[in-house]
């Protein structure tokens, strides 16, 4: 199963037209890797954001669905929703009651009061599993990696009875190994980001990494391996534009033009876009018990986002050190509309760089959003206020 | 029946009960001018069972939030949290508690202690959002009790199943790690017997909430599970493992079986049945009754009275001779069932329906609370798959005016009991033919 490649026609390609390829499935309602990969046999575990430890899945022979969203119109997901909730609850399970995508199994997690509706919407919907992954809440208490550990044991049992076989800890090992390598080539496609964001713009780098949510992450990492060496040597002018943090895509993504937008008038050196892919910051050991090691480097090897409360990771502090780490001159502090965690999150941030003077421009989004005219306007007076002041 | 007797007995929750209240608030009013603090806690797992071991004054920010919304002042402080640059699509409880915290604890019924520690569990997302307000204002310890709940329908785990006893075990690791953090911000040291003291009390309280939501099977209904199980409710919460919350609930417990036994029931001419979904519409909390009552309309079972409970509409009784362990398996039965009544309020409604004999559902879900409301659709529209209940959905907030459009939701309540009554015409000659 591990075989099936769904995604292949970007080899021998030149970096742009890698790129468009990226973006074009990144933007396929349809999503074709996934019809690809069940056409062929496979089976589907479509999980929700933020984090999802995709290694289990990976393990057991399946396809792990990023699900973060959709550009879709929500004909049917609406008469399963209220007012007041943010759209990437609606489009994702609009992508299956359209039949978009199918699944095998969908998970979500504690992540905030909307998603946690996920799991009995999606069950009232659908026979196959449909779950919340309790990732712990309490991650300074001295027993959550003991916890985790038997979380993920669980959720492996379930994983097995849908993939139909058992998942040894070779497989596991050899899951981490592939998701270890996925990771250090993100990094590294975030260190070009950062060192030369000249080289590849935010819109860009987002479809690189995003499309890894959508296939087999070994897929994933040929891609990343082949396009890093062409973005290093890409001719590209450095501009005279002003070097920001973008924080608030750690759920909902902002659209493509959005970042677009953005793009046009700042490098973006850092973000928090699809912060689950990137979560764990270090590589997962492969010589010991893999899912204590994997419950391990969730808890003390990772990185932070406003669903999560950790006393050793105060949000503000956490971003700033990000700015600070990234040489940012400005932040661009965003939230999804009606995401709780996000809009309280701005609050924080925003006190916390009134502190030191840190010029921050708040904005809020919706995926589903189309006109950046106004955005695009007053970024525009923001980026011109800091570079002739 | 004895005139006297009814008289004195019946309506003496409420009474009692609002007397406790006002005593209770001006006790904390005491305490924040004497500079004491207080241990900030949630409905939803108070933990009150620790605390008292530990003599910590409680506050319970959403019942001092709710209280602004019944006394309309609630937009006052709304407004001054979104002066702060708080999103009006934030938790009303969260923006009015914020504002509270800016005026020094100031609000309608007195004034709240400034927090010494707060501790809440993941019943609520939003808990720990709201907590870390708390944490940055006023750098306090902040305790969560991670207490995992069901993944997914029809899959719960209860004692004696390996995966319940694991997940106890991390409660209880998380129990204790609470009480160590006590016992260094009082310098007191832990009791085991004043604990054992407190879940007695817990255990009379838990088994009086059981029996009086059971009691309201009798016809007629003999509380109104909208406004009456609202302060019940309240005693519930911030009574909890006390002896005047013992004595509260068999006083209770005392009254409802008086009134099931003689028949006696709320001032409603009781013609139609009805549970609700949800958290009550606290910005017009009693004109929203009224809309039902007027119709005949008696809200006998609420989802309300088991999640805001903290799950303990369950009875769930401690065992005093292992008291930790015991606690640990009670929180997370209860707590892991309040949150079931959120995910999954058509289970036990559906399951519940014969016996409490209800005629319609409402549901009301709201801006401020996506925990409760976020499923509601959903919910309704597998309630009417899996029976021929009739239901209402209607949208507002708990604690915002804004979006509490009082005609058009009365327009729609209408609507519902004419579609009742033609119901239950319809069902009377088909019965007569």
């Amino acid at each position: 199963m591990s075989t099936i490649k769904v995604f292949e026609n970007w080899k021998d390609q030149p970096l742009d037209e890698i790129l468009w390829l990226c973006q074009e499935t990144v933007e396929d309602s349809e999503v074709m890797t996934v019809k690809r990969w069940r056409k062929a046999g496979g089976k589907v575990l479509g999980h929700f954001q933020v984090y999802f430890p995709e290694e289990i899945a990976h393990a057991a022979g399946m396809l792990p669905m990023k699900m973060f969203g959709a550009s879709v119109e929500t004909r049917n997901a609406d008469s399963r929703f209220g007012s007041f909730l943010c759209s990437i609850l609606k489009t994702s399970l609009e992508q299956v009651l359209s039949g978009r995508v199918e699944l095998d199994m969908f998970v979500t997690h504690p992540i905030c009061d909307a998603a946690r509706n996920l799991a009995p919407i999606w069950g009232r919907n659908y026979d196959y599993p449909c779950q919340i992954l309790y990732l712990p809440q309490n991650p300074n208490s001295s027993y959550s990696v003991q916890y985790l550990k038997e979380e993920y044991e669980r959720i492996q049992k379930v994983i097995e009875k849908v993939a139909g076989r058992e998942i040894t800890d070779d497989d596991l090992k050899n899951s981490i190994t592939i998701y270890n390598r996925n990771r250090e080539l993100l990094r590294e496609l975030y260190r070009i980001k950062k060192d030369m964001p000249w080289l590849i713009s935010i819109n860009e780098a987002y479809v690189l990494m995003a499309i890894g949510g959508l296939i087999r992450r070994e897929e994933h990492n040929e891609i990343l391996e082949s396009v890093l060496p062409m973005i290093e040597k890409r001719k590209a002018r450095k501009q005279d534009r002003i070097k920001v943090v973008f924080e608030g895509g750690f759920c909902e993504q902002p659209p493509l033009d959005m970042l677009r937008t953005i793009g046009r008038s700042c490098y973006v050196v850092d973000d928090d876009l699809l912060i689950g892919m990137r979560y764990i910051l270090e590589d997962i050991e492969t010589d010991n018990e893999p899912l204590h090691a994997m419950a391990e480097a969730y808890i003390n090897k990772s990185s932070y986002s406003p669903v999560q409360h950790d006393l050793r990771k105060p949000k503000e502090k956490m971003l700033k050190e990000r700015v600070k780490n990234a040489n940012a001159e400005a932040v661009i502090i965003t939230a999804a509309k009606m995401c709780e965690p996000g809009l309280e999150e701005q609050v924080t941030y925003t006190q916390e760089f009134d502190k030191d003077n840190t010029p921050y421009f708040v904005s809020e989004f919706e995926e589903n959003m189309s006109s950046f005219d106004h955005l695009e306007m007053q970024l525009e007076t923001f980026v011109e206020n800091l570079i002739f002041d | 029946m004895n005139e006297v007797k009814s008289k004195d007995i019946v309506g003496r929750g409420t009474r009692e009960g609002a007397a406790l209240f006002r005593d209770w608030f001006q006790d904390l009013t005491k305490k924040a001018e004497e500079g004491e603090t207080a241990a900030y806690v949630f409905v939803m797992g108070s933990l009150a069972e620790i605390l008292h071991v530990f003599d910590l004054p409680m506050v319970f920010p959403e019942i001092n939030s709710l209280q602004t919304a019944v006394r309309h002042v609630a937009d006052d402080f709304l407004n001054t949290a979104e002066d702060y640059g708080y999103s009006p699509d934030i938790c009303g409880y969260v923006k009015a508690d914020f504002a509270m915290q800016m005026q020094n604890g100031n609000h309608p019924m007195g004034r709240i202690p400034k927090p010494g520690i707060a501790v809440l569990t993941n019943a609520c997302n939003t808990y720990f959002k709201w907590g870390e307000i708390w944490e940055r204002i006023h750098e306090i310890p902040m305790v969560s009790i991670d207490v995992p709940a069901t993944r997914e329908a029809g899959t719960r785990t209860w004692p004696g199943d390996d995966q319940f006893e694991r997940e106890k075990k991390y409660v209880k690791v998380q129990l204790k790690e609470l009480i160590e953090i006590c016992e260094k911000i009082t310098g007191k040291k832990f009791d085991i017997d004043r604990l054992r003291e407190v879940l007695g009390y817990a255990n009379t309280m838990s088994r009086g909430w059981k029996r009086v939501l059971e009691l309201n099977q009798s016809r007629p209904s003999l509380f109104n599970a909208l406004t009456d199980g609202t302060v019940y409710l309240g005693m519930s919460n911030v009574f909890r493992g006390t002896p005047e919350g013992a004595l509260y609930f068999d006083r209770l417990v005392e009254e409802m079986e008086y009134m099931s036994a003689n028949g006696i029931g709320t001032l409603t001419d009781e013609k139609f049945r009805l549970s609700f979904i949800g958290v009550p519409c606290y910005p017009i909390f009693r004109r929203f009754n009224e809309m039902f009552t007027e119709w005949g309309g008696s809200f006998v079972m609420s989802t309300y009275l088991w999640f805001a409970a903290g799950g303990t509409n369950l009875g769930v009784q401690y065992d005093l001779e292992n008291p930790l362990d015991s606690l640990a398996e009670g929180v997370l039965i209860s707590v892991r069932d309040a949150m079931d009544s959120m995910f999954h309020p058509e289970l036990t409604v559906l399951e519940q329906t014969e016996e409490f004999h209800i005629d319609g559902v409402v549901y009301h879900p709201i801006k401020s609370c996506r925990t409760t409301s976020a499923g509601m659709a959903d919910n309704r529209r597998a309630l009417m798959e899996n029976s021929d209940l009739p239901s209402l959905f209607i949208e507002s907030d708990m604690m915002d005016s804004r979006v509490v459009a009082e005609a058009q939701m009365k327009n729609r309540i209408d609507a519902f009991f004419e579609g009742l009554e033609s119901r239950k015409a319809q069902a009377a000659i088909m019965g007569g033919a």
